[in-house]
């Protein structure tokens, strides 16, 4: 009796493991990936996981992991999940291949939007977009009879009403963890008052009148936002926004899915996206376009890149998108935007755009210069033109280290 | 011992002592010394960005490595820079320019100044508190009832247990927000309160993990020093009519100094790489460390670029702190030592 049970316990269990019923083929070639570790990526790369032979590696560090991982050979990794911003040390040094063979083999549900061209060849491919827009509380903005607000005064302005009111903690939540998270910040407002960041021969332009007023608009943020705003990153602000402890904020995309989370979430249903916020009247919303996607690495076999990339193919597919739908703004086939869409797809066809994030070299350099000499700034150790000089300063000095600037 | 014996006791280590710690110092010391950079070229690269429905296209100048033909990987060129890499790293220029005008609070602008100085804060403040705090609780548990020793230890080593880093972000979680401890001091006070909105809370509360996290390892110490205390020394001192504190004062504490350098001598070598307490207290915007400036310029950004060379002569010149740090005491036991031969 009791062997019997065993077996019987050992078939279903081994049934768990072979079910490869939602994909279409099985796959033989032992396949690893490395990607971000959102909910995205989790819904993507567990329908890689039912081909079988796949072992996915979710880590939030991937960005420092990646260049070293792929530059082995052979890779350790043969799947990659990037974005803008982190695809640009892959493409610098040649550790992911083209893909346009095996576009034309496997690559018939993609739309022509998802492949990321690169000098006419394809080096990825995209399956969502992500960018930081204004998320708000549709129910304490109706109470107060405030309209939605399109540009950062009638944010302040609102904050004003909202500290007024009493009816949170803080009227704004923001993601200025100081670091990388600051420095984006500061790369969303300064485009939105029309700055350029770069001069033609690579030296830093960010100490300029559009950079002033960048820096003006982020302390004034303060007198809005929780005081140990410095150490507070994406995580942070979404659960403030699930607790109800903010009223707005500008927050990625992929994290509107998590307000309407009933396990997490005391807000489900009444967190609104709008527009991220212009910096200026009739300029570009004050954020910057993001995009996620898949590559592969250069060195590896043939053999391993066909395969990766069909399973690359299968965790991309409709069927995918439909159990996952709401986990970001995906732009592969069968998606229906739902209303946490609305703010996002508002900032991406807005008139005109805001810029994709400006991913090269320079501006790695740029954005770590900013988050290490922003802090003194907004914690008032210095004024705002001598923090501009001294991110100039920062970057000059990498930059002359990195070999960008004689 | 014959010295064969010796030698083959004591090689396995010392090869070891070689290649871990001499080889990469020796590697990081020249590194110093050197840039190696990437050589760059500028073309023109056109990128697709897809937005919701259609894609945009950009046609830019780009700045990117030149890639060889033959290896496939990245051309760089390695130049012998002198002591430009330290020069951006202390930043003297500024420094003086701080000191010349007076404005002496620009010099903690400085990235390398403002770590040396919380780091050599943070060392000498918890020095004296841990050593203080260590000997309280050896001697409470030295004079506590017999039953009770054994659950006193126990409970009183576990804070050095915990990993450095969950300790640290187990007080960050304590106090951060409205954390138990800060949302029990709200209510306590009836004010708000912002453990992480100013430098000297933050400050405060990296000397509380400190000290908290340190002081059952010198407690350990005392505590087994203590039972070597010479027991007639002391009962010719109560017969001398000392009290408590001057037997404490004239026995117990020379009986202690040579452990209690040895204490200050690990915790000053410990204590001057302050790292895990950044990260888990995040407390990047108000206070870094030294080893917390070498972590960062070793820390690639998107684009894959690390400062490499700043941050080797960051590391040299955090081990020259320690290095002088550690003269006074081992001056002191080197004399002790020999003292002791004679």
């Amino acid at each position: 009796m009791y062997l019997k049970k065993l077996a019987l316990a050992g078939a279903v269990s081994l049934l768990g493991t072979t079910a490869f019923a939602a994909c279409s083929y099985e796959n033989e070639v032992p396949l690893k990936s490395l990607t971000a570790g959102f909910e995205a990526w989790k819904a993507v790369t567990d329908a890689m996981a039912e081909c079988g032979n796949f072992q996915a590696e979710l880590d939030q560090e991937f960005r420092t992991k990646q260049p070293a991982a792929f530059e082995a050979n052979p890779s350790l990794y043969q799947i990659g999940g990037v974005s803008n911003g982190t695809i640009t040390p892959l493409l610098n040094a040649g550790t992911i291949r083209p893909l346009d063979d095996l576009v034309a083999k496997y690559g018939q549900n993609l739309s022509p939007n998802q492949l990321i061209r690169v000098d006419g060849k394809i080096m990825a491919v995209a399956m969502m977009v992500n960018t930081q827009h204004l998320m708000y509380r549709s129910d304490i903005l109706a109470d107060l009879g405030i309209d939605t607000p399109t540009t950062w005064d009638e944010v302040f302005a609102a904050a004003d009403k909202i500290k007024e009111a009493g009816v949170v903690d803080h009227a704004i939540g923001a993601t200025m963890k100081s670091g990388w998270n600051l420095a984006q910040e500061f790369v969303n407002m300064y485009p939105g008052f029309g700055g350029a960041f770069f001069n033609d021969d690579n030296t830093a332009a960010v100490n300029s009148d559009a950079g002033m007023k960048a820096l003006a608009a982020m302390k004034k943020t303060l007198d809005y936002t929780d005081p140990e705003v410095l150490v507070s990153d994406s995580t942070y602000v979404q659960q403030q926004f699930q607790q109800g402890k903010i009223a707005m904020a500008n927050l990625w995309a992929s994290r509107a899915g998590a307000m309407d989370d009933e396990n997490e979430s005391q807000v489900v249903g009444k967190v609104s996206m709008a527009a991220a916020p212009m910096a200026m009247d009739g300029g570009a919303p004050a954020t910057t376009l993001w995009w996620d996607g898949i590559v592969i690495a250069a060195n590896i076999t043939d053999e391993e890149a066909d395969a990766a990339f069909r399973l690359a193919m299968e965790g991309l597919d409709t069927e995918m998108v439909q159990g996952a739908n709401e986990a970001a703004i995906w732009l592969v086939n069968g998606y229906q935007p739902g209303p946490l869409a609305e703010g996002a797809i508002a900032t991406a066809t807005a008139n005109p755009a805001p810029p994709a994030y400006p991913s090269t070299t320079q501006m790695g350099l740029l954005h770590t210069a900013l988050g290490n000499e922003l802090p003194a700034f907004l914690t008032g150790d210095r004024d705002a033109a001598a923090t501009l000089a001294a991110v100039e300063e920062a970057y000059t000095t990498s930059a002359k280290e990195a070999g960008v600037l004689q | 011992m014959k010295f064969k014996t010796f030698f083959w006791f004591v090689a396995p280590s010392v090869f070891m002592m070689l290649l871990f710690i001499a080889a990469p110092l020796v590697s990081v010391f020249i590194q110093s010394f050197q840039i190696t950079q990437p050589v760059m070229q500028q073309i023109e690269v056109e990128t697709c960005t897809p937005g919701f429905l259609t894609q945009t296209c950009t046609t830019e100048i780009k700045t990117v490595p030149v890639i060889d033909g033959e290896t496939g990987r990245t051309q760089t060129t390695t130049a012998w820079v002198g002591l430009q890499s330290y020069k951006n790293v202390l930043q003297m220029d500024k420094f003086w320019a701080a000191i010349g005008s007076g404005n002496w609070g620009d010099i903690l602008q400085i990235d390398f100044w403002k770590a040396l100085r919380f780091t050599l804060m943070y060392t000498l403040v918890t020095l004296p508190l841990v050593v203080g705090v260590g000997l309280m609780i050896a001697l409470a548990v030295n004079n506590a009832a017999k039953v009770l020793r054994g659950p006193v230890i126990f409970v009183s080593l576990l804070p050095f247990i915990i990993t450095p880093v969950i300790g640290a972000l187990s007080i960050y979680w304590l106090f951060v927000g409205d954390g138990i401890l800060t949302a029990m001091l709200e209510r306590w006070l009836d004010r708000d309160i912002a453990m992480f909105a100013q430098a000297w809370t933050i400050e405060l509360l990296i000397y509380f993990y400190r000290v908290w996290h340190v002081a059952p390892f010198a407690f350990v110490i005392f505590y087994a020093g203590l039972q070597t205390v010479n027991m007639d020394t002391l009962e010719s001192a109560i017969i001398d009519g000392a009290n408590r504190f001057e037997r404490l004062r004239y026995v117990i504490v020379p009986h202690l100094m040579p452990l209690i350098i040895f204490i200050a001598l690990i915790h000053l070598m410990d204590c001057y790489r302050a790292f895990d307490e950044i990260i888990g207290f995040r407390s990047e915007a108000y206070v870094t460390s030294l080893q917390w400036l070498t972590f960062d310029f070793l820390t690639p950004d998107d684009a894959g670029n690390r400062a490499i060379s700043r941050a080797a002569a960051s590391a040299m010149l955090t081990m020259i702190g320690i290095v002088f740090l550690l003269i006074l005491p081992l001056r002191r036991t080197w004399r002790d030592h020999k003292g002791g031969a004679h």
